[in-house]
């Protein structure tokens, strides 16, 4: 029962901080920790894959970056001018599409969020799927080079290509409406139930993380950290097993970029540089590795520290240093279980 | 073992928080008027955002020391973003809903500041941003305004200079930045306008360390003259690699060129480089019956005083927001945010930094053509350009 | 194409190359001591032209340049024994992740020092607009001063780890760390003079690049990511093979710019050398058993 102690920690912040911190009259403390989650589910994703496969990889925020631009562009992309075509007849006729008004008042024509939503993290699996075969083949540095270079081959498309905004990036992106009623927006009167869906995500995430370490592929995922040789040996099928489970990482990454791309209302090319893929990477080392409780709560603090700005200019800097106090202080930050 | 080391990392980060969160404080008692500040102090946007913050903090002290704002004192809560846009609408959220500021000057950057416009707009803070693209007022919205010039004027400036060389063929490269495209975008919208053909636009990386290669295509392309618009250091590099490819043709460069320390990195290469921009960097050299003089020699002499730097056309920006804010404040004798947004749109012949702004409600940016001049590089210093 | 615009971009490449090579070098030292890459090396170049810039306006350029090259060294080595060595044990990751950790400080700490507005070295022979001429083709004398530098480098350390006795001794600790020990060699001394080489010689790069790249706090960031794309290309762990993939990758960017825009340039380096990785998965001149040798 213990390894599900985390995910009822957070399933029950989810619903009992919002009447807390409003009680406490710190309820805008609500934004940070909402967003701070989202990117605890992409560390989180990462800490699969470099604690128990022990596979880095120094391209997480690419892959979060491809959810929240695919779903940014889908969802904001104006099908007005082209809704004598066929297929935006035929998705306006099957309801997939979302009415509205742009900028500048003339009504708009989209594709209705859960459609963009699914195809933005479909595409980061396809990608994922792509980019893994042949990478995963790679060892050591080799792997954080390739990995690092995808993460920066995503940055420069994204800040190159003037349909996704060029350095500027994508806003005016839609609310999203999971259910009738609840929305994912970043507007005040949506700010508790915005914090309660993205912790129940959060701990949604958490749940299947934890049940598949300790679960038959979780165990072969660990014979595969200790010794790839070995593994390959026993009857692991370590080429696939690295391969799904650097696939399921990215899908983590690509749902916390669809949900804050439409949290913020926008993205901007930032979100796929490679400093934040080094960020994920640090945030699962200081969380110890193999730790998914660990990484969870390095994960929400530090984002939740930076997105408050309470280091001001000097955010990098705590970081850097912290990243090596973290290193030299504990002992239990190993490469291998 | 784990609740140890997680322990131990609170007590650091507590540490380390307590040390750093010592807020802005404002002199004097009283009610203070807030105002939020959000520049890209550092990351890549802080050749920008560094000169905005500095000429923010310098600017509320000089308006507390001589009275405030209506005999209130004036809080300025600045936030480094970073020139990320994630974090500008963290920041905008924690001043609009925690600290209820008066308005925010800044962002920066295009991104940031069309990223929190809607929650400016919804938030009902007048937001007074320090970026340059134009869809951050076009389509006009009531809380929202600008007060860096538009881009159009600036590439109309260079195509009028152009007209009067007698160049008809050019070629325009510029930073892959939200400033370098906005730039390009006007550059060949109004082309054709000016008779000017644009035989080669291109946009390099910002972070570029020699431009070399892609001059070469620009020369290959058989251009009279050369428009690079950035902000980066690369402005220094392009004018160095033209000299040492031996490229004859007339550079120009943007107002991010505005900025003494380019000159210096480009050494004699800077020489004969044409660029328009306002008239701070010329403040000494002006007519004394210009109506910014006085203004303009106050604010260069006081920043290099205080900061022992040269002040740049964007630390401008930032005594722009500064000293409208006031004015509106004060005309509207309210920090109510309609009555300020309204008090802006009356202000009309306000003679600030970047020129001399009058708005609208159709403009919020309030600066007409004759804001900008073209100067000119000559013996390592900036000169008005004398129209030939 | 004419003749002398195919020459110019393939100046340009030279351009480029010698500048990555430069950095690259830096990186195999202290991969071939640790087995680690040393994320901050791009920092080294950095702080040399910094420190550099910083006293060319009180010193001759030489000496300004020998006392960058001095204090970055001691910064190395300082990194080195202050921290690196007492993280060593945990295994490599995180070592890696303590350099990564250390680049962001030393960068952060290089914005407080120094500012964000950039700087520059002297040319060390000519002006910003000097320029020579090959066949039509121009460019900057700074570029043979970086080519010479690069070469000269080269050399020495091939010379360095030949002939002289710390050379093999650190080559012999590289290659099997408790057989040198036995053999009377301090692996602990070893590692911390592969960080004051790699140190010194990111400073060397750093100061000879200054003059054309210009340098500022941020600069080290992509000049490291570049030169572990570059070194990653050629396989960890052999500086030749360093210079060698630079050049060729400089060559690549140039005259990609004829199709492909200069913001991509960048992607287009990348993508090659993921290509290479891919078919060769221990760099274009790396040998399989050196990669497997440095393993984590």
């Amino acid at each position: 029962m213990r390894r599900f102690a985390t995910v009822l920690l957070i399933a029950v912040c989810a619903f009992a901080l919002p009447p807390l911190l409003t009680a406490l009259k710190a309820a805008f403390l609500l934004t940070q920790l909402t967003m701070a989650a989202y990117y605890a589910l992409a560390s989180l994703g990462l800490c699969a894959l470099m604690g128990y496969a022990g596979q880095i990889s120094m391209g997480q925020a690419g892959f979060f970056a491809i959810g929240g631009y695919a779903s940014a562009y889908l969802s904001t992309r104006n099908l007005a001018a082209a809704s004598g075509d066929p297929l935006v007849g035929g998705l306006d006729a099957l309801g997939l599409l979302s009415r509205g008004a742009d900028a500048y008042g003339n009504p708009s024509l989209s594709l209705s969020p859960w459609i963009a939503a699914l195809c933005a993290i479909l595409l980061a699996i396809l990608v994922a799927v792509l980019i893994g075969i042949p990478v995963l083949k790679l060892k050591g540095h080799y792997l954080a080079m390739a990995t690092l270079g995808f993460g920066i081959v995503i940055e420069k498309i994204a800040r190159g290509t003037p349909a996704l905004g060029g350095a500027d990036g994508l806003s005016c992106v839609p609310a999203f409406a999971l259910l009738p009623g609840l929305e994912v927006t970043g507007g005040r009167a949506a700010r508790a139930v915005n914090f309660t869906i993205s912790w129940v995500v959060l701990a949604i995430g958490l749940l299947a993380l934890v049940n598949l370490v300790n679960s038959r592929p979780g165990r072969a995922l660990r014979a595969l950290h200790d010794g790839e040789e070995a593994a390959g040996a026993m009857g692991v099928d370590t080429a696939r097993y690295k391969l799904n489970v650097f696939v399921l990482g990215a899908a983590y990454a690509a749902v916390a970029g669809v949900l804050l791309t439409h949290y913020n209302g926008s993205i901007g090319p930032g979100e796929a540089n490679a400093m934040k893929s080094v960020r994920y990477v640090a945030i699962v080392a200081v969380g110890g590795m193999a730790n998914l409780s660990g990484t969870l709560a390095a994960g929400l603090l530090l984002n939740f520290l930076s997105l408050r700005g309470v280091f001001g200019s000097l955010d990098d800097l705590v970081f850097g240093v912290m990243l090596v106090a973290v290193m030299l202080l504990s002992p239990g930050v190993r490469s291998r279980r | 073992m784990r609740t140890e080391r997680i322990a131990k990392i609170a007590a650091f980060i507590a540490i380390a928080s307590s040390c750093l969160t010592s807020a802005y404080a404002a002199p004097g008692g009283g009610d203070p008027i807030k105002i939020g500040a959000i520049f890209s102090v550092t990351g890549s946007a802080a050749y920008l955002g560094a000169p905005e913050e500095k000429t923010a903090r310098m600017v509320v002290d000089d308006i507390n020391k001589s009275g405030g704002i209506m005999g209130r004192q004036v809080k300025l809560i600045v936030k480094d973003s970073g020139g990320s846009s994630e974090k500008a609408i963290s920041f905008a959220k924690q001043l609009i809903d925690e600290e209820e500021v008066a308005a925010i000057i800044g962002p920066t950057t295009s991104g940031e500041s069309l990223a929190i416009k809607d929650l400016c707009i919804k938030g009902k803070t007048p937001l007074l941003s320090c970026a340059s693209a134009e869809t951050i007022t076009s389509p006009v919205s009531k809380y929202v305004f600008k007060v860096a010039p538009k881009d159009n004027y600036i590439a109309e400036w260079i195509y009028k200079t152009m007209n009067q060389l007698g160049i008809k063929k050019i070629g325009v490269i510029a930073s892959n930045t939200g400033f370098g495209n906005g730039g390009k975008a006007q550059l060949e919208k109004y082309a054709a306008q000016y008779g000017i053909e644009i035989a080669i636009s291109e946009a390099y990386d910002a972070n570029a360390t020699d431009l070399s290669a892609l001059l070469t295509k620009v020369n290959a392309a058989g251009v009279q003259a050369v428009v690079n618009w950035s902000i980066e250091p690369a402005q220094a590099i392009v004018a160095k690699n033209m000299k040492q490819l031996k490229m004859p043709q007339q550079l120009f460069q943007s107002h991010g060129f505005a900025n003494i320390k380019y000159v210096e990195a480009a050494g004699a290469a800077a020489e004969g480089i044409i660029f328009p921009c306002g008239r701070l960097i010329v403040a000494d050299q002006l007519p004394d019956s210009n109506p910014q003089k006085k203004l303009l020699v106050k604010y260069s002499s006081d920043y290099k005083a205080a900061y022992k730097e040269d002040a740049s056309t964007f630390g401008g920006h930032a005594y722009d927001t500064l000293y409208i804010l006031k004015a509106a404040i004060e005309a509207a004798k309210s920090t109510d945010a309609d009555k300020v947004a309204q008090a802006i749109e009356n202000l009309k012949g306000f003679s600030g930094d970047g020129g001399v702004f009058s708005f609208s409600g159709a403009d919020h940016n309030g600066l007409q053509m004759d804001s900008i001049e073209m100067m000119i590089v000559k013996d390592g210093k900036f000169a008005l350009y004398a129209k030939k | 194409m004419r003749a002398e615009l195919f020459l110019q971009y393939l100046v340009s490449g030279l351009i480029y190359g010698s500048i990555y090579a430069a950095v690259a070098i830096g990186f195999n030292i202290i991969y071939n001591a640790t087995g680690i890459i040393n994320f901050a090396q791009g920092e080294f170049a950095m702080l040399g032209g910094m420190i550099a810039s910083s006293l060319a306006s009180r010193l001759p350029l030489a000496l300004a340049m020998a006392a960058a090259v001095a204090a970055t060294t001691l910064v190395g080595i300082g990194m080195e024994r202050a921290f690196l060595r007492r993280i060593a044990r945990g295994g490599v990751l995180k070592m890696i992740i303590a350099t990564i950790g250390l680049s962001i400080a030393i960068r952060e700490i290089a914005l407080l020092i120094w500012g964000e507005s950039v700087r520059t070295l002297p040319f060390f022979s000519g002006t910003e607009v000097s320029s020579v001429g090959i066949a039509g083709a121009h460019f900057s004398p700074q570029v043979f001063w970086v080519l010479g530098v690069t070469a000269l480098v080269v050399a020495a350390l091939t010379a360095f780890f030949k002939l002289t006795l710390i050379g093999k001794a650190m080559r012999g600790c590289s290659a099997n760390r408790e057989g040198a020990s036995l053999c009377g060699i301090d692996p602990d001394l070893m590692v911390t003079l592969a960080f004051g080489l790699s140190a010194a010689i990111g400073a060397i790069a750093g100061c000879a690049v200054a003059p054309l790249t210009q340098t500022h706090y941020a600069i080290g960031t992509g000049l490291g990511i570049k030169g572990f794309t570059v070194a990653a290309f050629g396989g960890l762990g052999n500086s030749l093979a360093a210079v060698g993939a630079g050049l060729i990758l400089g060559m690549l960017e140039s005259f990609s710019i004829i199709v492909v825009p200069e913001a991509y340039k960048d992607v287009v380096s990348i993508v090659v050398l993921l290509a290479v990785l891919f078919a060769k998965p221990s760099g274009i001149f790396g040998s399989r058993a050196a990669g497997a040798l440095k393993d984590y």
